[in-house]
């Protein structure tokens, strides 16, 4: 990145971040994403000081609550503005706490994924012949089964459970980024910079890292940001079907599934709003993932 | 052709033994086999026995050989819960899930199509932007959640179909189908609307993307030209050709969505092959779990050795490559 020193106060320089952060803001769309999105992080960062009730503190639990409507004042004389469930949990408190949970896991499985396959990504271009043909035939092979079925194997054979939730959307995602920092790995060290690198007979790693990966980035965060929306969505689905998170850590998969029994008598809010809230978040994220790729792809650059 | 038609058959049969592998270390490394494999109230003495009978007294490398040969003979264990080979359960259950999964492309051609068509050929109108706008949301709604909406409206609010169950089925050819009683059909709407959204939203992106090329071609200027009618240069000159890769992509996703139709049918409680499997990874039927992964990789693998063959004949550039 380039700072050229000029005499200031002249009008701000335009660095590629800078280029970047305005041709970002340009879509109003995208911005909206992106602040619903710092909203729902913030709430679920925060979320023991905004909650009007910690849903596992079952000392403020109270049954007779349970399964009361959308804005109704409960016992203790809270109102809750999303109902409750059946163990009079305020749903809204459910519902943040739910969140931290699904981002963790959305977040934390793409960031370990993105590291994992944007290593071997880089580690197969660079390397070429036979180590390439390796780590790429395993890639195509993880691409050509559908990544549920591939969760769902994992986790039939590790069990349930938060981390191995993480470890099995990690196995499955790895492959799409090896595959996208390889393409760009590729480009980049046929480039003039790393010749210089090797020249200097500068260590691989440091290569690999400080020279290569840099270059590699942009569609490795179009990638990332899209694979986290995808993560927080396939997560919620396994969750739903009893193989994710255990019930005393719910996500909002596993809010939805608590709820199903009692769609069917027509008390819907204990499957709805976790659901809208899944939903919003998976919505912001894609948005913002869109816009990042107009604004990162190359062959739409002038 | 020859030579690559055998090199894949061998690249398919590796990966079909690495699959092997890794289901069977799966069951027997990481979790006890001993559990898995022999029913949990087997008493002291019943479980010795079994031990020596189903060879886990055996070095890993051995029993790795007996799964295999013993698989290769249609014979994937006993399932716990129902006391029946395991792979005959499943087969019991595949009509269900084949017979949705093949309602499902059906919808999504059926609405995605004209959908696809209308976008294509009125690309600035507003309700072309609807239609791509909700193509976007069908791409990341997740299938389960939208499973429940439905049930929601259309079961419990309005009241108009059945929520849950494959309702009456007619026999065909010893096997029992919901299609073809009206009560089925009632039933299978729902699950099959579900599991076809992803399908729907792309084959709406591919027509238009498809009819938007095609009109530029000379063919259809042509067409155009000779004074023939904007209905027949449509559905004639630019319909036909979009219609085969749209159909093709669509006939690839058929494995995908009998993956998925896991989700749908543990939402609608359809008795297939993925409600089976979620019942039984909960309830730990170990057999009926490895006798399903087997059988779901061998269809992959078949399913991706049939695509690439296919291509091979339609695409000569692959063929060129394949010989470079």
């Amino acid at each position: 990145m380039s700072t050229s020193v000029l005499p200031a106060p002249a009008p701000p320089v335009e660095t590629p971040f800078r280029r970047f952060v305005s041709e970002f803001f340009a879509s109003t769309i995208a911005v909206g994403g992106l602040v619903v999105f710092v909203i729902i992080a913030l709430a679920a960062i925060l979320a023991p000081w905004i909650t009007p009730q910690n849903p596992y503190d079952l000392a403020v639990l109270d049954i007779m609550d349970g399964r009361l409507e959308p804005g109704s004042v409960g016992g203790s004389g809270i109102t809750h503005w999303l109902g409750t469930d059946d163990q009079g949990r305020d749903m809204l408190s459910g519902i943040i706490y739910g969140l931290r949970i699904s981002l963790l896991v959305g977040v934390g499985s793409a960031f370990i994924a993105c590291m994992v396959g944007a290593s071997l990504g880089m580690l197969a271009a660079y390397a070429g012949g036979r180590t390439d043909s390796v780590i790429m035939r395993v890639v195509d092979l993880q691409l050509s089964f559908p990544t549920i079925l591939a969760a769902l194997m994992i986790l039939a054979f590790l069990g349930k459970g938060v981390m191995n939730v993480v470890i099995a959307l990690v196995l499955v995602e790895w492959a799409y980024y090896a595959r996208t920092v390889r393409g760009s790995a590729l480009v980049e060290r046929r480039r003039e910079y790393i010749e210089a690198a090797v020249c200097l007979a500068l260590p691989t790693r440091r290569i690999l890292f400080n020279h290569l990966l840099p270059n590699c980035l942009p569609p490795l965060i179009v990638v990332g940001t899209m694979q986290i929306a995808r993560a927080i969505a396939l997560e919620a689905t396994l969750s739903f079907l009893g193989l994710g998170v255990p019930i005393t850590e719910p996500s909002l998969g596993l809010l939805i599934a608590n709820g199903y029994e009692y769609m069917l008598s027509g008390k819907y809010w204990i499957s709805f709003y976790p659901g809208i809230a899944l939903l919003i978040t998976i919505v912001s994220i894609n948005l913002v993932g869109d816009q990042l790729r107009d604004v990162l792809n190359p062959r739409l650059k002038k | 052709m020859l030579l690559y038609l055998i090199r894949r058959l061998m690249q398919s049969g590796f990966v079909l033994v690495a699959m092997s592998l890794l289901v069977f270390l799966g069951v027997y490394a990481v979790g006890d086999p001993v559990e898995i494999l022999i029913a949990p109230d087997a008493d002291q003495f019943e479980r010795e026995r079994a031990i020596v009978a189903l060879g886990l007294d055996l070095p890993l490398w051995q029993q790795y050989l007996v799964f295999v040969s013993k698989a290769l003979q249609g014979d994937l264990g006993r399932s716990f819960v129902f006391n029946e080979p395991a792979i005959q359960i499943i087969l019991q259950r595949m009509p269900a899930t084949l017979e949705l999964a093949f309602g499902s492309m059906f919808l999504s051609i059926l609405i995605g199509l004209p959908l696809g068509l209308y976008a294509g050929l009125r690309p600035d109108s507003p309700v072309s932007k609807g239609i791509m706008a909700s193509s976007i949301l069908g791409f990341s709604l997740p299938t389960f959640w939208v499973g429940l909406m439905l049930i929601m409206v259309f079961a419990v609010q309005l009241g108009w179909l059945p929520s849950t169950g494959r309702g009456e089925t007619a026999e065909i050819l010893g096997t029992r189908w919901s299609f073809l009683t009206w009560d089925g059909l009632r039933h299978i709407l729902l699950p099959a609307i579900n599991l076809s959204l992803f399908k729907i939203s792309l084959v709406i992106r591919l027509t238009r993307a498809g009819v938007r090329e095609t009109m530029l071609m000379d063919y259809v200027k042509f067409a155009r030209a000779k004074g023939l009618s904007p209905t027949r240069v449509t559905f004639v000159h630019v319909f036909k050709n979009i219609l085969i890769p749209v159909v093709t992509v669509v006939g690839l996703e058929l494995g995908g969505t009998i993956a998925f139709s896991v989700v749908t049918e543990s939402v609608f409680a359809w008795p297939g092959m993925g409600k089976l499997i979620i019942d039984s990874i909960n309830v730990l039927d170990r057999p009926v779990i490895v006798a399903y992964l087997m059988m779901i990789v061998l269809m992959f693998i078949v399913i991706n050795l049939v695509v690439d063959i296919i291509y091979t004949m339609l695409d000569p550039r692959v063929r060129l490559e394949a010989k470079a």
